[in-house]
């Protein structure tokens, strides 16, 4: 008898080469775990490349835009219910991820689980509340201050700051600057694109690292992976990376996770200084887009949600390779005109019977 | 005094420690995740260092493997040793 394949709903479908999105990186992970899944893709954009992606996903579908609201979400994810009944759903990008949380309960009624925290849990690692967390788990984090207006960074120095410092959105984008002028011109962009509040960080000279890890909710966390990027894009997103160890990043990350009794996955980035310290920058509340390289050491932690969203105990980790790089590329998927069609028209698509591995 | 405890030591213990070695003359760090390549003679120095603090014996041992003089071994060792602090921090 063979186990039924699961049915697993992932969004994230974005996959710009210079800043992709982690749901088709969630979904390999998913596919190479050796058990049998259906995944379905949820995207927000027709261009979305995981929407093509048929060797990958049985169904894609568009979704409306998170500020269009939880009901919109809802109705688009039940139709998508109606064609293929998902058992699970794994949400990847953080604007989305509070309806999420939201609807769970709504979610389980139909069938559909997921693994989340708390509304209070993800409000607390937000970046304007971020450093009450970390000083509640006795992690170093730079002074971060909500900037309410521009003129902040003409008088700052005036107060003890000093450039160059880090003008971050709230949900999103970062940027160093060296001047007031730079710092302006960061906050307007950054405003324009993400929304206030704007934010001002010191900056911490030192090497960036980032942790991939899943909470219980218990305060537990489970398969960590750290990572430190070798190469970067424009943006500052990692385009190589090795696996590292380094115990005084793994026992911060511990001690933020146990401090939120974080549940579901996240990835948690800050920076070594030269005299080994640790300091927390952001911790996002999903999983990063080099998720992939978890499965690549050993550890393939979106296959771990999937045994915690369905209540089993978590499995037991293999220590990570230390040591193993990943090197990202871009490729170009070809797209029949009528498959755009289906989704531009449509909304969504399935993939050809044959094309699913 | 170094961080190892040690006057002399060339470089602190826990991160020579941790250094994966191969003999092809790759050295991985897994802490930083940084990677280099050693010739020989800084491959021996490192392998000395594992187990030895004191640039003196390093070189005395240095001076055994290869075509040396123990002084300008001890030199060579010291000056490595700065270097290799830089990367590895």
């Amino acid at each position: 008898m063979t186990e039924r394949p699961l049915t697993v709903a992932i969004t994230g479908m974005n996959a710009r080469a210079d800043n992709p999105g982690p749901g088709v990186a969630v979904a390999r992970c998913l596919a190479e775990a050796g058990r049998p899944v259906k995944l379905i893709g949820l995207a927000y954009d027709a261009l979305d490349p995981g929407l093509y992606l048929d060797g990958l996903f049985a169904a894609t579908y568009m979704l409306p835009y998170p500020s269009h609201g939880e009901a919109a979400f809802l109705e688009r994810l039940t139709a998508a219910h109606r064609d293929h009944p998902i058992d699970a759903l794994i949400p990847c990008l953080d604007a989305e991820i509070p309806a999420c949380i939201s609807l769970a309960d709504r979610l389980r009624a139909m069938g559909i689980r997921t693994f989340l925290p708390s509304a209070e849990q993800f409000a607390l690692r937000g970046k304007d509340r971020l450093a009450d967390a970390a000083e509640q788990a006795g992690v170093e984090m730079p002074e971060t201050r909500i900037v309410g207006s521009p003129t902040f960074f003409r008088t700052c120095t005036q107060d003890g700051w000093t450039y160059p410092l880090v003008v971050k959105g709230c949900f999103y984008d970062a940027a160093v600057v060296h001047d007031a002028t730079q710092a302006v011109m960061a906050y307007h962009r950054i405003a324009a694109q993400w929304g206030h509040p704007v934010l001002a960080q010191k900056h911490v000279a030192g090497e960036e690292f980032n942790l991939c890890a899943i909470g219980d909710g218990l305060g537990g966390m489970l398969g960590t992976v750290m990572m430190k990027k070798r190469a970067l894009t424009e943006k500052g997103k990692g385009w190589a990376g090795v696996c590292v160890d380094d115990p005084a990043i793994e026992t911060a990350a511990a001690k933020l996770i146990a401090a939120l009794k974080w549940r579901g996955p996240c990835e948690i980035e800050g920076v070594r200084t030269r005299t080994g310290e640790f300091h927390l920058l952001e911790i996002n509340p999903r999983f990063p887009a080099w998720v992939y390289f978890t499965h690549g050491v050993g550890r393939n932690l979106p296959a771990a949600l999937l045994e915690l969203i369905e209540g089993r105990p978590p499995p037991a980790f293999a220590p990570a390779r230390i040591g193993t790089l990943f090197i990202r590329y871009a490729q170009e998927v070809i797209v029949p005109m009528q498959a755009f069609e289906h989704i531009v028209t449509g909304g969504g698509r399935a993939a050809p019977e044959k094309a699913v591995a | 005094m170094s961080r190892d405890g040690s006057p002399h030591a060339l470089l602190p213990a826990e991160v020579l420690k941790r250094l994966a070695i191969s003999e092809s003359g790759f050295i991985f760090d897994p802490a930083s995740g940084d990677s280099f390549t050693a010739n020989p003679s800084a491959l021996a120095i490192i392998r000395l260092a594992q187990g030895e603090s004191d640039p003196r014996k390093i070189a005395e041992q240095l001076a055994l493997e290869f075509d040396v003089a123990v002084t300008q071994a001890e030199r060579e060792v010291v000056e490595f040793a700065s270097v290799l602090r830089q990367s590895l921090g």
